[in-house]
């Protein structure tokens, strides 16, 4: 059964849409060589969440993708990445 | 449908974009003070700014039927040199008087450092002593969680504070609940690659409920859309919200926070 559900009815073909897009961009850091980058790190490891069974894997996701840190920078030192680099002071 | 955009920086949008807002069945509009896209090279400049929003913006949004109030401050960005940065706060008392200022916003951290945060802690203050609410900007991406947690840190050493009296704008599923428990107001800000979606700031609402929460476009000289708060109550209706949540979250909402301050009278 299925083929019903208002949810999916209205979101379903975007999820699809948005899960190809990731998939081809991962197919793309490798032919382009760039799966060394400490960004492209951070989405493998933040791919497993979404397999979890719970019920905030976005806040999740964020969490992967937050400085883990708590300490006052003393100048602004580095650009927003998208994800903490680990080399950061 | 009648609503309020609650956090625009028209100073970077066109006179078409006032147009479709209005289209739109936008009738308030507020704008935060920030980051210009670029690092004045004054004080003059924002002297040059904070006469903008209090006497040009509004008579540029009144052509369109559009109320326009604003915020003052020194972004978080340009707040990196203290010595800067005091030398423009003086200036803001000169502005208070305004019938279009409503507080002072956005204040906030860019990249969590000590100059931003004792600049942050000033300008908490000076709403104190003036009586007045507080909009806070916290950073992006990678560096958001830290920095909302600093603020609401740096916060909570102000006891006379009102924490109602405070919108932690740009909030996201990992920083939405901790802003809700500890009392403030959140913002959720639409936006195309960063902060939220759409769905996911409605999925925030089904989460958390419509207490203390609003959503803004926040748009600006970036990628961004000026209709993303109408955008979002259509989507609201297709994911089955009804009309009395819609309007909650479009217009009672925001005119609840924003009626802290006593210049915020709309029909
Ligand atoms: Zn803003």
């Amino acid at each position: 059964m299925g083929g019903d559900h208002p949810l999916l009815d209205l979101q379903f073909i975007e999820a699809r849409h948005l899960l190809v897009e990731l998939a081809a961009f991962l197919d793309r850091c490798d032919r382009h060589g760039c799966t060394g980058d400490f960004r492209h790190r951070a989405l493998l490891d933040a791919l497993p969440l979404l397999l979890e069974q719970r019920t905030d894997r976005a806040k999740a996701v964020l969490d992967a993708f937050s400085d883990p840190t708590d300490t006052v920078a003393s100048r602004a030192a580095a650009p927003v990445y998208g994800a903490p680099r680990p080399d950061a002071d | 449908m009648r609503y309020i955009e609650p956090h625009a920086h028209m100073v970077s949008r066109t006179t078409d974009d006032y147009e479709r807002l209005a289209l739109a069945g936008c009738e308030v509009l507020c704008e935060p003070a920030f980051w210009a896209g670029f690092d004045r090279s004054s004080p003059d400049g924002f002297r040059d700014y904070f006469l903008q929003l209090t006497r040009h913006e509004p008579k540029r949004a009144a052509k369109h039927g559009i109320r326009h109030f604003c915020w003052l401050c020194v972004n978080p960005k340009e707040a990196e040199d203290p010595g800067f940065a005091r030398e423009v706060m003086r200036m803001i008392p000169e502005f208070l008087d305004s019938p279009n200022v409503l507080g002072i916003g956005e204040i906030g951290l860019n990249k969590n450092t000590r100059n931003e945060l004792a600049i942050f802690e000033e300008h908490v203050q000076l709403a104190l002593d003036h009586d007045l609410p507080v909009l806070v900007h916290t950073p992006h991406l990678e560096d958001k969680r830290k920095g909302t947690r600093l603020i609401l840190d740096a916060l909570a050493n102000f006891p006379k504070l009102r924490r109602d009296q405070v919108v932690i704008d740009h909030v996201e599923e990992h920083t939405v609940g901790t802003v809700l428990d500890a009392g403030y107001w959140a913002g959720m800000t639409l936006y195309p690659h960063s902060k939220c979606s759409v769905d996911r700031a409605i999925d925030i609402l089904e989460i958390h409920g419509p207490e203390r929460l609003w959503m803004n476009s926040a748009c600006d000289w970036g990628v961004s859309d000026p209709l993303a708060v109408p955008k979002c109550a259509l989507r609201m209706k297709a994911r089955g919200h009804d009309t009395a949540a819609i309007r909650r979250m479009l217009w009672e909402n925001p005119r609840e926070f924003l009626s802290r301050s006593p210049r915020f009278i709309i029909d």
